[in-house]
């Protein structure tokens, strides 16, 4: 029968649109509600420490290596494409504007996503596939006061000081290949990237990016590590949701705000 | 509640984050240079201010003493009307005149200040006299072609009037 075919492709298309629909309806709620019950998380400060560490702490390798090789990429790339124009001392506005604007802020997320979000969420996912949740509950012990939101505040706290430190070392990684290797004047180097970089227009817009962006990844990876079913493949495609999500997600929003900040400068 | 190792941790990690945002602010950005905090206020009017932005620097040899406030056009006179801001402690005569440069080929443009040789200073609210507006480059090539076509002509001309002697 050809028009129960029809009718069985249709309802599979109409499922997946409300389930799409229903499970953003859900972290919606989710969302919000971690908002409203993160109290505790600033009232038992230790909760979000422990996080700060877990999440931020043990980020610090894998954002401080690969922002030293980012910065020393756009030093190699920059003086290559400069000198030709015999402008290579534009090259430390260059690093530091590409960094301050854009990299720092997306390449941290991105590594934060894979890093600290992945570990979220299976670590959630976890909980709840071993009960743990529930036996919370149980006691009376909100689980999105105790195990959500303390999470969510340590990665929007981490997330903007990972992002600066990376524009940091990137600076230093573009310093050490322009200056030390390859011999562009210091005093050019220093005084136009100060020239060129605007406290508020740059540096502040890029922390207010990567706040968004912690934000983002963040609660993307709780919600998926609280909606995975609770069992080993749940998690298992929890994670990897939550990492290619969650960099779907940093991406566009850098987009928008790229859009909204720095249209005319 | 008692202090743990993770505590250390973790507030190593905030004083990096914060010293590496301070980094960006100082030494990247451009927080720890001329604040102009004291300052004075003086105008000029250009015919042509070219690139000319505000927060433009303004020189005197070389030295940055001030910054463009403000840049309006003046509807009576058809001229631009620029607002600079200098620093209190750089003192200028009365009769300094300014000018707008640009750094370099491709470089920005500012308003270089050319001391005069007056006894008053100017004061706040004062007006630059002498001023020289922004260099346009069509302008320029066009006297440069300009020039060159008539001196080519005149050499034409006494080019043939050689010829000419020779010929005879």
């Amino acid at each position: 029968m050809p028009h129960r075919k029809i009718g069985f492709g249709l309802r599979s298309v109409g499922h997946t649109m409300i389930d799409g629909i229903w499970r953003l309806g859900y972290a919606s709620r989710f969302f919000f509600v971690t908002l409203i019950s993160s109290g505790a998380s600033f009232r038992r400060i230790h909760l979000t420490i422990r996080e700060i560490y877990f999440s931020g702490v043990m980020s610090l390798i894998i954002i401080i290596v690969s922002g030293l090789f980012v910065g020393m990429v756009l030093g190699l790339q920059g003086y290559e494409t400069l000198q030709k124009y015999g402008s290579e001392s534009a090259l430390g506005s260059l690093v530091a504007l590409s960094l301050v604007r854009e990299l720092g802020p997306v390449l941290a997320a991105l590594l934060f996503a894979s890093r600290a979000g992945s570990a979220i969420t299976a670590e959630i996912g976890l909980m709840k596939a071993t009960e743990q949740i529930s036996a919370m509950e149980m006691m009376a012990v909100d689980p999105i006061a105790r195990v959500v939101a303390p999470r969510f505040w340590a990665g929007v706290i981490s997330m903007p000081l990972l992002a600066a430190m990376f524009s940091a070392i990137g600076v230093f990684g573009g310093y050490l290949v322009g200056v030390v290797l390859i011999g562009v004047d210091e005093g050019s180097f220093w005084s136009q990237m100060q020239a060129a970089v605007d406290f508020r227009q740059d540096i502040v817009n890029g922390v207010i990016k990567s706040v968004v962006f912690g934000v983002a990844v963040t609660a993307i990876a709780l919600f998926e590590g609280y909606d995975a079913p609770p069992t080993a493949e749940g998690v298992s495609h929890a994670t990897t949701r939550t990492v290619v999500t969650s960099a779907l997600a940093v991406l566009a929003l850098d987009f928008i705000l790229t859009a909204f900040m720095f249209r005319g400068v | 509640m008692e202090r743990t190792t993770l505590d250390l941790w973790v507030g190593a990690f905030v004083v990096g984050g914060l010293i590496a945002l301070t980094i960006l602010a100082f030494k990247v950005g451009n927080l720890g240079g001329y604040d102009g905090s004291e300052t004075y206020s003086v105008s000029a009017e250009f015919d042509n201010i070219g690139g000319l932005k505000v927060k433009a620097p303004i020189k005197s040899s070389g030295v940055v003493v001030g910054r463009v406030a403000d840049i309006q056009f003046d509807n009576g006179k058809f001229r631009a009307r620029v607002e600079m801001r200098i620093g209190k402690q750089f003192q200028f005569p009365k009769d300094t005149s300014a000018s707008i440069l640009t750094s370099g080929l491709l470089g920005e443009q500012y308003i270089g200040l050319e001391a005069g040789g007056d006894e008053v200073n100017l004061k706040n609210g004062d007006k630059f006299k002498l001023t020289q507006s922004a260099m346009v480059l069509e302008q320029l090539i066009g006297q440069f072609l300009f020039s060159k076509a008539s001196e080519d002509g005149d050499k034409k001309k006494s080019n043939g009037g050689d010829s000419k002697a020779v010929a005879q």
